[in-house]
């Protein structure tokens, strides 16, 4: 049972009611008639699916984007990462699950896979604290990062994260220069980077896994420099503003891409990915092997430069 | 030298166009609240003698207090795309733009200069907190690029005084992306094997500490600034605590192993010149050229005193 939006109401509201037809059908054997009108009002949900989903507003992305029941990171590892190996810790001072990582392989190459985990449920949510990292989380990646670079494995990173978190022993720990060492690490290895916006991009935590040569980004994804909440407290003086400030700010893939701050946008089945995982993750793996070939072949220099090049060219003058 | 004589046209001083200063100017300290004569406290490079706290300053008044002489010349920086969101909140960016450019005579927050440190050249960059919270958008981060192109070129090393609430809002997913731009400009330096070094001013937070700001080969900051990467109201309504004492403050960075040391504004200029002839191996320079002193005449304070404050005007984060 997927949990509905707000803005999915008229949807729900169909779908309870084919609910209450199919059990009445059971209970009463009510035949024919009951099996047509419960036809009729599906595809009349599924036609209301797919035009809400067709032109979702950017504030209702938002919303898509934090789905409870949106794949996470465990969900696109089984889907894509065979003999998923997990790596764990910092070395320094602890091992962060709001990050995970670990080598694997992805259709037939060995491959490092790094994200953001939010957790599935209340249990796991509080785990891997909601995705938000802390130092340790950003300075495991940057060590997973220089691990494929050593022994030439192509780097996937799956990004979904509020932003890093704020608290008093992260700051103490240098949030700052971890994110900083880790945006770096990203722009220094000499192994294909993919970086894959699959829920949430919020801020520099984000930036610290995607700087990649190549940014996918799910059609429902959103990536912003500030949550729209934020960004509505500060410049409307009220996160009551966050609809304004997420149309203001550009937060969609399709904006994004318009930017070209994301080079390539995945479609979604309709209705977004949390109703049809399996689709959306197969969908990803494909863009994914897709970007990786673009770099079979070429060496660690050129790798490297390209990312550069391709991040020093974002938002100059005749590229946007 | 294609590049140079593209790209770096340098406008001599034409920062410290002399702006019309009221003679009985009086600024107010913030920390203590006495007020100081404007002609004193740039004499002490706007350091309280009261309670020797640190006034928040932009490229006018730190430049000329950092190269040989006072002698520099800034540098005509690349044109960048103006409001590429065509953003509006309460009032249009291009208005808070054209408003920032009008209070400081900057075309964005970061002016870079180049001229003799301790008898070598050096680039400095300095980020104005009074130019939209100095926060890093385009046209800081070409700055900051420009600063580094600009370093190699000149075999000389960078150096950033850092001071902004983070990354400019109005500028969206763009002002993210100059994280990782401004993270090329500082591996460009290091790369060409010249030192980098990072001044943390007060405040610094936010994205430039995610990038340039804490990948300072060497890291300074100046005494009681407000470093860190989310800000301390952001942190108490996440714990909802209160914060313990000088948390996010230099003294406190410097504790936890986030810098090299606190430098008090008076001992700044000898101090980078130091580091950096270290770093590159030289003999100490020959003479420590003094700095120029400007004329004190300080009127008496009377009753129709004028209170200003330098610095902050922030709106980005
Ligand atoms: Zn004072």
């Amino acid at each position: 049972m997927i949990s509905f939006l707000d803005f999915e109401k008229p949807i729900a509201e169909l779908e309870a009611r084919i609910h209450d037809l199919r059990q009445l059908d059971g209970e009463q054997q009510g035949g024919a008639d009951i099996e047509e009108e419960v036809a009729q009002i599906q595809s009349k949900a599924d036609q209301l699916l797919r035009e809400t989903y067709g032109k979702l507003t950017p504030w209702q992305k938002v919303q898509v984007a934090r789905h409870p029941n949106r794949p996470q990171f465990q969900d696109y590892v089984a889907g894509l990462i065979e003999s998923f190996t997990p790596l764990a810790g910092d070395r320094a001072y602890a091992d962060d699950k709001a990050i995970t990582g670990g080598i694997g392989r992805f259709r037939g190459r060995s491959v490092m896979v790094i994200g953001h985990e939010k957790g599935s449920d209340t249990r796991s949510r509080l785990r891997h604290n909601f995705g938000m990292a802390r130092p340790e989380g950003y300075r495991k990646a940057a060590r997973l990062m220089r691990l494929a670079d050593r022994f030439g494995l192509p780097v996937i990173t799956l990004v979904d994260t509020q932003g890093a978190y704020p608290g008093v022993g992260a700051e103490e720990r240098g949030q700052a220069e971890a994110i900083a060492r880790s945006t770096e690490t990203c722009l220094d290895i000499r192994v294909p980077l993919i970086a894959c916006l699959v829920g949430e991009g919020g801020s520099g935590g984000a930036v610290a896994l995607a700087t990649g040569n190549v940014v996918i980004m799910l059609e429902h994804a959103v990536y912003a420099v500030i949550s729209p909440e934020g960004c509505a407290s500060i410049l409307w003086h009220s996160a009551e503003r966050a609809q304004d400030a997420a149309d203001a700010m550009k937060v969609t893939a399709q904006d994004l891409a318009k930017l070209k701050v994301v080079d390539q946008v995945v479609e979604e089945n309709v209705g977004g990915a949390h109703r049809n995982p399996a689709s959306a993750i197969t969908a990803l793996g494909d863009a994914i092997a897709g970007a990786l070939a673009e770099f079979d072949g070429r060496d660690g220099g050129y790798v490297r430069q390209h990312r550069r090049e391709k991040f020093l060219a974002m938002g100059r003058l005749g590229v946007v | 030298m294609n590049w140079l004589s593209n790209f770096v046209r340098p406008k001599i001083q034409a920062l410290v166009r002399k702006r019309e200063v009221p003679d009985n100017l009086w600024i107010k300290c913030p920390s203590c609240g006495q007020m100081i004569h404007h002609k004193e406290i740039k004499l002490r490079q706007f350091v309280c003698q009261h309670c020797d706290h640190h006034l928040r300053i932009g490229p006018e008044e730190r430049f000329p207090n950092l190269f040989d002489e006072g002698d520099f010349s800034t540098i005509e920086l690349p044109a960048v795309l103006i409001d590429p969101l065509k953003f509006r909140d309460e009032k249009r960016y291009v208005d808070r733009l054209k408003e920032s450019q009008n209070k400081t005579a900057q075309q964005d927050a970061i002016v870079v200069a180049h001229g003799k440190l301790g008898g070598h050249g050096a680039v400095i960059a300095v980020q104005n907190f009074s130019f939209m919270g100095g926060s890093l958008g385009l046209g800081a981060a070409e700055a900051i690029i420009t600063a580094a192109k600009l370093a190699v070129l000149q075999h000389a090393p960078l150096i950033i005084f850092a001071a902004a609430g983070g990354a400019r809002m109005q500028e969206g997913i763009l002002s993210l992306m100059q994280l990782p731009r401004t993270t090329i400009a500082v591996q460009l330096v290091q790369e060409a094997g010249l030192p980098y070094i990072s001044v943390l001013t007060d405040p610094t937070t936010g994205g430039v500490t995610a990038s340039y700001a804490m990948l300072g080969d060497v890291a300074i900051s100046e005494p009681g600034a407000l470093i860190g990467f989310a800000g301390p109201r952001v942190i108490e309504n996440t714990i909802r605590e209160r914060l313990p004492e000088g948390f996010q403050r230099a003294e406190y960075l410097l504790e936890h192993g986030m810098l090299d040391m606190v430098v008090h504004r008076h001992a700044m200029r000898e101090t980078l010149i130091r580091v950096v002839e270290l770093l590159g191996n030289r003999p100490p320079s020959a003479e420590v050229i003094s700095l120029p002193q400007p004329d004190l005449e300080i009127p008496a304070l009377t009753d129709t005193r004028q209170e200003g404050e330098t610095g902050d005007s922030g709106s980005a984060p």
